[in-house]
This record gives C-alpha cells, sequence and structure tokens, in this order.
C-alpha cells in the first residue's frame, strides 16, 4: 500500500489550498528550472527510463511518445496538448487534479513541453468541467504573474504559452485527433492515421497528445528520481496511479495507489468494501466503460496494472473501477453502456456509425429475452465485425463491453431468452 | 519508388501513392465507396480495408501511403470478412429499394453487394429513415440511401468551390444537407454523379429511364467553347440525358449544369419540317422541294455582293464549309462567323486560340483574366483555374467584372485602362507576369466583342510579348471563346472575303437594302431588329434546329440537326479538333446540315463538290490541315495579330449574363428555365407562382 510520503496528489481531496501558495507548499514549481536546467534529450531519457505509460487508457510509453517529436522543428511551432476531456463513464480522477491541484498540471505542461520542444500548451477541457475550468484558468493566470510559464517561464530562458479551451459536450473529442479538429474549430471527428500527430497535429504542426495525470506527474520523477518511480508496481507496469472507484462499494472515491495493487485489496482498503461484502460482488469493470468486465472469480486476485489485466483479457484503460455487486442486472447495466456509445459515435465512418445502433438495440432486447439464441452470436459476430475497423478506438470500445458480457454472463442471457420463451408458451 | 508486394506480387509504385492505388496499378482490385481519385481522402467507409504485414488490424488502403516493404494481402479470409462486414453495415439501414432507385443498375452499392456481401440480412430491427433535402431543381434527395461517404460534401467544397453542403448531427442521424437551400453551383450535377448509391439523382431525369434501355453515344458538347467530352444516353429518338466522359485535358471527369441539363431542350421548340413565309406573312409549312424552290427564285438574278451568310455560335465545321464554298459559287464574299462582332485575325491562328491549352493552366504561375468571367462562359476552364489557384504558388489578377470566381483574385480594374497600364508594364500585376516563369493571360470575349476589340487584342499581344509569355516551350496567350463554332469557323476562314462585309457591315446592309438575301445558319444571337419586317427587309433563309429569334425573322426555315443528331467537326477553344457523333436522328424532315446546304446548291444550280461526309471532310482537311489531327493541340506559331489604337473607357462586359440560357438549345430547356428561376432570380422553394 502506498505510503503517504510518496504520494504525489497530496492535495486530491481538495482539503487544502489549490492556489498557487497552497501549490507551493506542497512542492508544486519547487525549482522548476532546475528540472529544465535537465535539458531536453534528458528529461525524455529518464522519463522512458521511469517507465511511466500514458494513463488516459491506452497506456502508451510516455517518453516514447515524447522522442516521436522532431528533434529541429526550425520555424514552425510545436505543440503539446492536454487531453482534459474526460469522458469516460466511471472515470474522474482528471477532475480532482484540475480542480484541487491544477498547478501540479502547469508544472508538468511546462516541462513535458519544454521536453518535447513545444512552443506552447492547449489544454482542452470536457465542457461539462464549468469549475474545473474556471479553477485551471485562475491557475494560469496566476502563473502568468508569478513568472512560471510565459516569457521566459521560471526564469530558464524558454517562452512557453498555455491556453485553455473548453470543449462542448462530446465524448469522441477525447479521442486525440478529434480533440484536434475541436481545437481548430471544426467538428469533432477522428483524423485518418497516418500522419500522425508527432507529425502533422494541431494546424499541421508537431503535436504530442497527453492525458492530465501523465503530464501533472512527470515534475515530481523528475524531481524525485527515476528509481523511486519506478520502485512501484511490476516491471513495465510503475509508478503510481490514481484509481476511481465507484459502484457498489460502501465508500466511492478517487484514490491515488501503487500500480500493480491487487483489485481487492484496492476495494477493500481504500472503498470500504463490496456493499454486502466480497462474496456479494458480481463483477468488476476494471478500467472504464470501454473496457470487458471481470466476472468476481477473477477479480480476487487479479492485479491493477496493464498487462495482468489484458491477460484477463481486459484493460487498466483510465483506472476507473466500476463495481457491480449481484443486485446489478448487468445485461442491462451493459445494454446502458452500450447507449452510450450509439449516442457518442460521431458518424464518421461505418462500422461504428451503423454498428453501435445495431449492438445497442440487440443489447436492449437481450435484456428482456426477447431474442432468438443464434442472435447471441450474431451480436457476437457483429461486436467483431466492429472491433479493428473503425478510423478510432471508439468502435472498440463499444464492441468490448458486450465482448466481456457475453464471454463472462453467457448463461444469464441465455437463461432470460429461455424464461421469456417459457413464459410465452405458458401464456398461450 | 518504394517496392512493395501485394498477394505476393511484387511491383514498384511512385512515392505518394497510397496503398489503394497501388493495389490498382497491381491489378487487383479494391472495392470502395468514399475515395474518389480526385477528391480529398476521407477513409470513411472502410470497404477498402486490407491487411498489412506487422499491424494489428486491417488498414484503410485509400488512406495509407505506401512505402518500401510494405507487404500486402488482400485476398485472405481476414479481408474477405472485413469487407463482408462492412458490406453489411452499410446496408442495414439502407431501403434497398432498388427496383424503384434510379440508380439501380448503375450504383457502387449494388455492384460490390453483389460482389462483396452477404446474401441475406441479419438485422431484424427497424430501418431508420432520413428525411428528403431540397439541393434545387437539379438534385433530387432520397436520404434514406445515403451511406455517408461525403463525397458529395468534398466534390462541393473542394472542386465545385461552394460551402452549402455538408454532415450535420453525429452518429446514426448524421445526415447530407444543404439545410434547404439549392445548391448555387455550375457543377451542381456532378454531384449526382459522384453519389456512390442513389442519394442524390437527377431530377429532370427521375424516373424517365433504365441505365439497360439506354443506347450510348460518346460525342462533345457544344454550348460553351470548352468542347467538354460528353457521353449522350437515348432511348429511341430521344436524348434521356447527358454525362461526362472522360478527358483528362479537358473536362477530366466533370461537365457544368448546361452541358448536362440543356438536352430537354433537343426535344422542345424544334424546327422539323421547312416554312416558307406565304402572301399573308405566316410561315406556312412547306415541303423541301418548294422551301428550295423558293429559295432559288429569290436568288436567281441576285449578284453576289447582295448576298450575305453568318453562321451562328453552334455550328460545325462541316456546314459551315459547305455554305462558305455555296458561297463562293453564288460570288458573295459576305461571310462572317463571328456573329457577336469579336474583333478577331484569322491570320495568326495563335491569335485565337487558348494557346497554353486548359491543362497548361494547371501549370502556370500567374494569371491574368481580362474581360472574362470564366465561370460562366467556360465553367470548366474555371474549375481548372481553381484547381491551380488551391494548389498554391500562383498570382491571379482579373480586369472586368468583379464576380465570384469561387476562388480569389486581384482585382485589377474593369476596363481597357487598367489593360493598357499593365500593357506598358505599370502596376504591381505587370512586375508579377514579368517576374513569373509561365505567364498567362486570358482574354474573353467581353474584351474582344466591341468595337476596340482590335485594339484590345493588339494591347493584350504586347502585355504577352513583355512579359515573355511566349517561348519555344510555352505560350501562354490565350483567347476563351464562348462559341464552339467560332474556332473551327475562323480556322476554315469562315470570315468576309477581298471587299467582304463582316457581321457589323451586313446588318448594316440589311438595314440600307444593301443586302438582299441573307443566309443564317443557326444564327440567333444577332439583333433581329435591324433585319427590317419580314416582307420588307432582306430575304432572310434560316437554317437551324430551334424556333428561337432567327427562324422568328426568317422568309424560309430549313430544319436542320442539332449537336446530338449530326456526325460533325468541332474545334474547341484550344484549337482542338473533336468530333461529334450522331446520338439520334433528327426529328421530322429535318436533315444533317450540310446535307441540306449540299441539296440547296443543287437546286440554285451551284453544286457543291461532295456526295459523301468523308469528301466533304477531305475538302474540310485540304481547306485547313488542322481539321487532320483530331484530338490534338498542336503549338500554333507566334505572329502579328490586333490593331494598335486606342481604346474605349467603357468596362468589359461578360457576354454570358445569364449562364443557364445562351443558346437556342437552353433558351428550350425547362431545366434550364428552372435554373434561372432558382438561381438568377432567386425564387425560393415553395413558391406557388402567385407569390409575387
Amino acid at each position: 500500500m502506498l505510503q503517504d510520503k510518496d504520494r504525489i496528489f497530496t492535495n486530491l481531496y481538495g482539503q487544502d489550498d489549490w492556489a498557487l501558495a497552497g501549490a507551493k507548499r506542497r512542492g508544486v514549481w519547487d525549482n522548476t528550472k532546475a528540472l529544465l536546467e535537465l535539458g531536453r534529450e534528458n528529461i525524455v531519457e529518464q522519463i522512458k527510463e521511469s517507465g511511466l505509460r500514458g494513463r488516459g487508457g491506452a497506456g502508451f510509453p510516455t517518453g516514447l511518445k515524447w522522442s516521436f517529436m522532431p528533434k529541429d522543428r526550425g520555424d514552425r511551432p510545436a505543440y503539446l496538448v492536454v487531453n482534459a476531456d474526460e469522458s469516460e463513464p466511471g472515470s474522474c480522477k482528471d477532475r480532482e487534479i484540475l480542480r484541487n491541484d491544477p498547478h501540479r498540471l502547469l508544472e508538468g505542461c511546462l516541462v513535458a513541453g519544454f521536453a518535447m520542444g513545444a512552443s506552447a500548451c492547449y489544454i482542452y477541457i470536457r465542457g461539462e468541467y464549468y469549475h474545473e475550468s474556471s479553477q485551471i484558468q485562475k491557475a494560469i493566470d496566476e502563473a502568468y504573474d508569478a513568472g512560471l510559464i510565459g516569457k521566459n517561464a521560471c526564469g530558464s530562458g524558454y517562452d512557453y504559452e498555455i491556453y485553455l479551451r473548453r470543449g462542448a459536450g462530446a465524448y469522441i473529442c477525447g479521442e486525440e485527433t478529434a480533440l484536434l479538429e475541436s481545437l481548430e474549430g471544426k467538428k469533432g471527428q477522428p483524423r485518418l492515421k497516418p500522419p500522425f500527430p508527432a507529425a502533422c497535429g494541431l494546424y499541421g504542426c508537431p503535436t504530442t497528445i497527453n492525458n492530465v495525470e501523465t503530464i501533472a506527474v512527470t515534475p515530481e520523477i523528475l524531481r524525485r528520481g527515476v528509481s523511486w518511480w519506478s520502485g512501484f508496481g511490476r516491471p513495465n507496469n510503475t509508478g503510481t496511479k490514481i484509481f476511481s472507484i465507484s459502484g457498489h462499494v460502501n465508500k466511492p472515491l478517487n484514490v491515488e495507489e501503487e500500480m500493480s495493487i491487487p483489485l481487492k485489496e484496492l476495494i477493500e482498503k481504500h472503498a470500504g468494501g463490496v456493499i454486502g461484502g466480497w462474496d456479494n460482488l458480481l463483477a468488476v469493470i476494471p478500467g472504464g466503460s470501454s473496457v470487458p468486465c471481470l466476472p468476481a472469480s477473477t477479480c480476487s486476485n487479479i492485479l491493477m496494472d496493464f498487462d495482468s489485466l489484458r491477460e484477463a483479457q481486459s484493460g487498466l484503460g483510465t483506472a476507473a473501477v466500476i463495481v457491480m455487486d449481484k443486485s446489478t442486472d448487468i445485461v442491462e447495466a451493459i445494454a446502458r453502456l452500450s447507449h452510450f456509445y450509439m449516442h457518442e459515435s460521431c458518424g464518421q465512418c461505418t462500422p461504428c456509425r451503423e454498428g453501435t445502433g445495431w449492438m445497442y438495440r440487440v443489447m436492449t432486447r437481450l435484456v428482456r429475452g426477447e431474442a432468438e439464441l443464434e442472435e447471441i452470436d450474431t451480436l457476437l459476430d457483429v461486436t467483431y465485425q466492429v472491433e479493428g475497423h473503425t478510423i478510432c478506438a471508439l468502435g472498440d470500445a463499444a464492441a468490448w463491453p458486450i465482448q466481456g458480457l457475453l464471454r463472462h454472463f453467457r448463461p444469464e442471457v441465455e437463461r432470460r431468452i429461455k424464461e421469456r420463451r417459457q413464459s410465452m408458451a405458458a401464456a398461450e | 519508388m518504394p517496392k512493395l508486394t501485394i498477394d505476393g506480387k511484387e511491383i514498384e509504385v511512385a512515392d505518394g501513392l497510397s496503398v489503394l492505388q497501388a493495389c490498382e496499378l497491381a491489378g487487383v482490385e479494391i472495392p470502395r465507396f468514399c475515395y474518389h481519385d480526385r477528391l480529398s481522402v476521407a477513409g470513411n467507409c472502410r470497404m477498402c480495408l486490407v491487411e498489412m504485414e506487422r499491424a494489428p488490424k486491417p488498414i484503410a488502403s485509400c488512406a495509407m501511403p505506401v512505402g518500401e516493404g510494405m507487404v500486402i494481402k488482400t485476398d485472405t479470409d481476414k479481408v474477405k470478412k472485413a469487407r463482408n462486414g462492412v458490406m453489411e453495415f452499410l446496408l442495414i439501414n439502407h431501403p434497398l429499394d432498388c427496383p424503384i432507385c434510379d440508380q439501380g443498375g448503375e450504383c457502387d452499392l449494388q455492384d460490390q453487394a453483389m460482389a462483396y456481401g452477404f446474401d441475406r440480412s441479419r438485422y431484424d430491427e427497424n430501418k431508420r429513415a432520413v428525411s428528403e433535402k431540397y439541393m434545387g431543381p437539379l438534385i433530387k434527395t432520397i436520404m434514406t440511401r445515403c451511406i455517408q461517404c461525403t463525397r458529395c460534401v468534398r466534390f462541393a467544397t473542394e472542386i465545385a468551390g461552394v460551402e452549402e453542403i455538408g454532415l450535420v448531427n453525429r452518429g446514426e442521424h448524421a445526415e447530407i444537407t444543404t439545410l434547404e437551400q439549392a445548391i448555387d453551383s455550375e457543377l451542381s450535377g456532378n454531384l449526382v454523379d459522384v453519389c456512390p448509391v442513389g442519394a442524390l439523382t437527377s431530377k429532370p431525369y427521375a424516373f424517365t429511364a433504365r441505365p439497360w434501355e439506354l443506347r450510348k453515344t460518346d460525342s462533345i458538347d457544344v454550348l460553351d467553347a470548352v468542347g467538354s467530352n460528353i457521353r449522350v444516353d437515348t432511348r429511341g429518338r430521344e436524348v434521356m440525358r447527358v454525362l461526362p466522359r472522360l478527358h483528362e485535358e479537358i473536362n477530366e471527369e466533370w461537365i457544368n449544369d448546361k452541358t448536362r441539363h440543356a438536352c430537354d431542350g433537343l426535344s422542345r421548340q424544334r424546327l422539323d419540317r421547312p416554312y416558307l413565309r406565304n402572301q399573308s406573312g405566316r410561315l406556312e409549312a412547306v415541303s423541301w422541294d418548294v422551301a428550295f424552290k423558293a429559295i432559288a427564285k429569290r436568288l436567281s438574278g441576285l449578284s453576289g455582293d447582295k448576298i450575305a451568310a453568318l453562321a451562328g455560335d453552334l455550328c460545325d465545321a462541316e456546314s459551315m464549309l459547305a455554305l462558305k464554298d455555296l458561297m463562293a459559287g453564288l460570288g458573295s464574299p459576305n461571310l462572317d462567323c463571328r456573329q457577336d462582332g469579336a474583333k478577331i485575325d484569322a491570320s495568326c491562328r495563335a491569335g485565337y486560340i487558348f494557346n497554353s491549352s486548359i491543362a497548361g493552366i494547371e501549370s502556370a504561375d500567374a494569371i491574368l483574366i481580362v474581360g472574362s468571367n470564366p465561370r460562366w462562359e467556360a465553367a470548366m476552364v474555371n474549375a481548372r483555374l481553381r484547381k491551380r489557384v488551391l494548389q498554391g504558388g500562383v498570382k491571379l489578377g482579373l480586369i472586368g467584372q468583379q464576380v465570384d470566381l469561387t476562388y480569389s483574385y486581384d482585382y485589377l480594374g474593369a476596363g481597357p485602362e487598367s489593360l493598357s497600364e499593365i500593357a506598358e508594364g505599370k502596376g504591381a500585376f505587370a512586375k508579377v507576369l514579368e517576374k513569373a516563369e509561365r505567364p498567362m493571360i486570358i482574354l474573353g470575349m467581353g474584351a474582344l466583342a466591341r468595337a476596340d476589340g482590335a485594339a484590345v487584342l493588339a494591347a493584350a499581344r504586347k502585355i504577352a510579348e513583355r512579359s515573355g509569355m511566349v517561348s519555344d516551350t510555352w505560350n501562354g496567350f490565350n483567347v476563351l471563346h464562348t462559341a464552339a463554332a467560332r474556332v473551327g469557323g475562323l480556322d476554315l476562314g469562315f470570315l468576309p472575303g477581298e471587299g467582304g462585309r463582316d457581321t457589323d457591315a451586313i446588318l448594316a446592309g440589311c438595314e440600307d437594302g444593301a443586302i438582299e438575301a441573307l443566309f443564317l445558319l443557326g444564327a440567333d444571337e444577332l439583333d433581329m431588329g435591324r433585319l427590317g419586317e419580314a416582307g420588307k427587309g432582306p430575304f432572310v433563309i434560316y437554317q437551324g434546329h430551334h424556333g428561337d429569334a432567327g427562324a422568328h425573322r426568317a422568309d424560309v426555315i430549313l430544319p436542320g440537326a442539332a449537336y446530338t443528331e449530326k456526325n460533325a467537326t468541332y474545334v474547341n477553344t484550344e484549337g482542338r479538333v473533336q468530333l461529334a457523333r450522331l446520338a439520334a436522328f433528327p426529328p421530322g424532315e429535318a436533315r444533317e446540315d450540310w446535307t441540306i446546304l449540299r441539296a440547296l446548291s443543287e437546286v440554285i444550280g451551284k453544286r457543291l463538290p461532295y456526295d459523301s461526309l468523308g469528301e466533304l471532310r477531305q475538302r474540310l482537311i485540304e481547306t485547313n490541315p488542322v481539321f487532320a489531327a483530331v484530338d490534338q493541340v498542336g503549338a500554333a506559331a507566334w505572329g502579328s495579330f490586333g490593331t494598335e489604337g486606342q481604346m474605349e473607357a467603357s468596362p468589359f462586359v461578360s457576354p454570358v449574363g445569364v449562364f443557364y440560357m445562351t443558346d437556342p438549345i437552353s433558351r428550350a430547356s425547362e431545366t434550364m428555365a428552372q435554373c434561372v428561376e432558382a438561381f438568377a432570380l432567386g425564387v425560393r422553394k415553395g413558391a406557388t407562382g402567385t407569390h409575387g
């Protein structure tokens, strides 16, 4: 279990002053100039070495991503874009950072932006995060006034601007290239890759898009050292992580914990356990709505990290743990997620536009058992027809929850169909 | 040149191609809906998915650039499954109403569903329905059929340069719309062609024919001087529709809306039998024999200088030559093919053609447009200019009317004053032209069809010479004609002979009685008032296909064939000789034009020496060897043309005021009338006719 001294987000619960004075007390902006003096390549090397993987869901190695930025960009600007469009159902970790510790993010923006040679940073924040956007704007203003960012940021001789942009409430704008489109003032639809943003991103310039949490932890990694960071978690799954635990637990919360912590320990130690006890657990969605759920049997000894969850055919995603006890109608729960993905599909590419609606409609019938048994296989086939065939990952995200359901709870789905058929027969 | 392996076959392709293009070069067909050669890549239909080695997921081949050592597989089970899946998704919300769909039989969705789809549906839910959208008088929408490929959006914004069409909403609710506006573009008809399904179909053509009933004839458009390549689809004698035909150097694969939709004018207002004005002044239907004899009677004893002939804008080279020969037989030097009075010199071919060629626009780096609105006068040339502008690195200036050309340009002035400034090397744009490597001037009829046209032509020549527009490898001096007949007429010398009268003098002669017989070969764009009233003025013989201005004034009408009804030669503004083909026979007793003149010559005793089209074409080539080289543009020798002189102050005005009505055919077209109403008069949808 993570000790208090090793926590990065010491104001996660907003008990302390969020503003600059409080942030400085907590060690934010502490000799940031020295961090910058490490030099571009050195910082990227250290982040690579730390094994930090992106906290936005895909878990791509952060240092590697930064190293894709062109070394010499000439007169062209380059951008760091911070993805604060946190919209994944179940996930609310970035919200706490933005709300209670905005300066930690801003310091990260400066350090990360410097390391990748960016000339400016855009923070794209979810439109519904109104309070958070005003907090972060106040923090940006404070940082400018204190000379921490802007011209000669932190006295380092490096000029760096930070802009805040609010989204308009579309889930798809959290997809990095749709986010860029939206930032440019266009309709939020994902771009084709290649070209990748590091070559041709915002306004056609080299761009790196990172999650809020990823950026916010980087100064601490540099400050406390790579070995401190990589001391947490298993190899390739290092560091600390904010877990958002929601659903049928006694005490839902966000908590910063060590990576690779057992799921059971996480729930029992921090969230007060499953309502009605561990034996009352039905399933857990371990990484936000996009990842397949895990049945209770798997939950007992699974570790919360990228590799272990992938082995269990799920994923860490944004580490938003959604706990469902036995009172849950699991089919309806997944059907609700299908509705979400249908609603949020941008409509650009065929499999997602047409498939999400199809999947949702079949799912709603499965809730009531109004289907034939063969339709379960058809549904599964449809999910595979969507998965991997779309421009962005939304198609995958729509397919996975259903695949998870049918993998672990197929008997439940079949039971409803059979029962309905029997009751229909009895009524006749 | 990257080398890649496609289905086990190694192939080396040019850099910058997409995998889809490489597959095509390798002879592998990749199904697609959203991908179109001439539009930006959207990658949204996902039909072109292929497998690439080391890629975890299938890739969209249209969007993936080729790379060295790529291994592409298009025939694996994974690819088949992916295509199958996409096809199924496209069809679940498609109405499958092929039997009542105008796209049926020539539908990409239909064809590809046959090749790559399931044979049954697994979709048991209700299908989505989308309300129809209003897109103007030319485009009919059945939006439920739409597969959201966005080709139409991309065509409109990229090629046509209008932004009225877009995709709104998201997910299942995504739909293409113009927000109830008509698409105000002269290229809008092409939207129907780019639409791979039956969502956008041709409104005038709706429910009139099935593709397999139509006879398809490759031909040439004559409603402007561009000479767009077209395919004429006929059923029986009726032209049902006109479609574009690929010609990279002229119209690529687009045509303008007049070319496409004026064809309904071919069956209206037609002259289908000879007419003769009787004693009471009324036109009376007569036999060919009677008409010819009436002409012979009137011409007999008339000296050549009292006879004149004018050729109109839609005339083919063969009939003009026949008429020229006939006039020579009658001893008349009074003939002209420039019915708008353009002061064009025929002495030097480089002085009256579009020397750089239309495709040459793409390599120009400075362009000066003088007295022309290319958007209305030659829409396909304007599309090429827009393409050039979008490529970047070109300076464009315009002297004349300040109009919306769908791209931005430097407006340099309204009239000759601005032209002479540049001719004298003054002003910023003169410097631009001088510095440019491949400068170009486009001289429209608005600058030449005026009293001081010869002086304007000379000033333009001066600009061309002083800014180095003419070299061994490049000739940027371009005349943009509006009449399909004009270059052919100039090439074969349908011009005043020695001491002969030009158009203006002929008309003056009609007024003062010096001209007693006037032959109008399809000439309708004249001030007919100058011919005087029938019976009082000269004896007017009108040969043509439509009951328009000329026929109205005529004393004898000889019914001819429209461009779809004869095998005929036309020369476009580039000086490119092209052949129109007979797609349907002329109506009633109307005949191919040269045969009428041949028959008439016999009756009046001046027999023309050719009995077949082949012989006439031989005579054409003897008259000017350019007619021997079909579909070629050769360099024309530079020489002296134009007459230096004083230019008037009045501004240049484009001869085309309303794009949709410029000639007898489009004036007879109901569709064009609807376009005029919607676009030129701005009558909105829902107008009742009593809307004030």
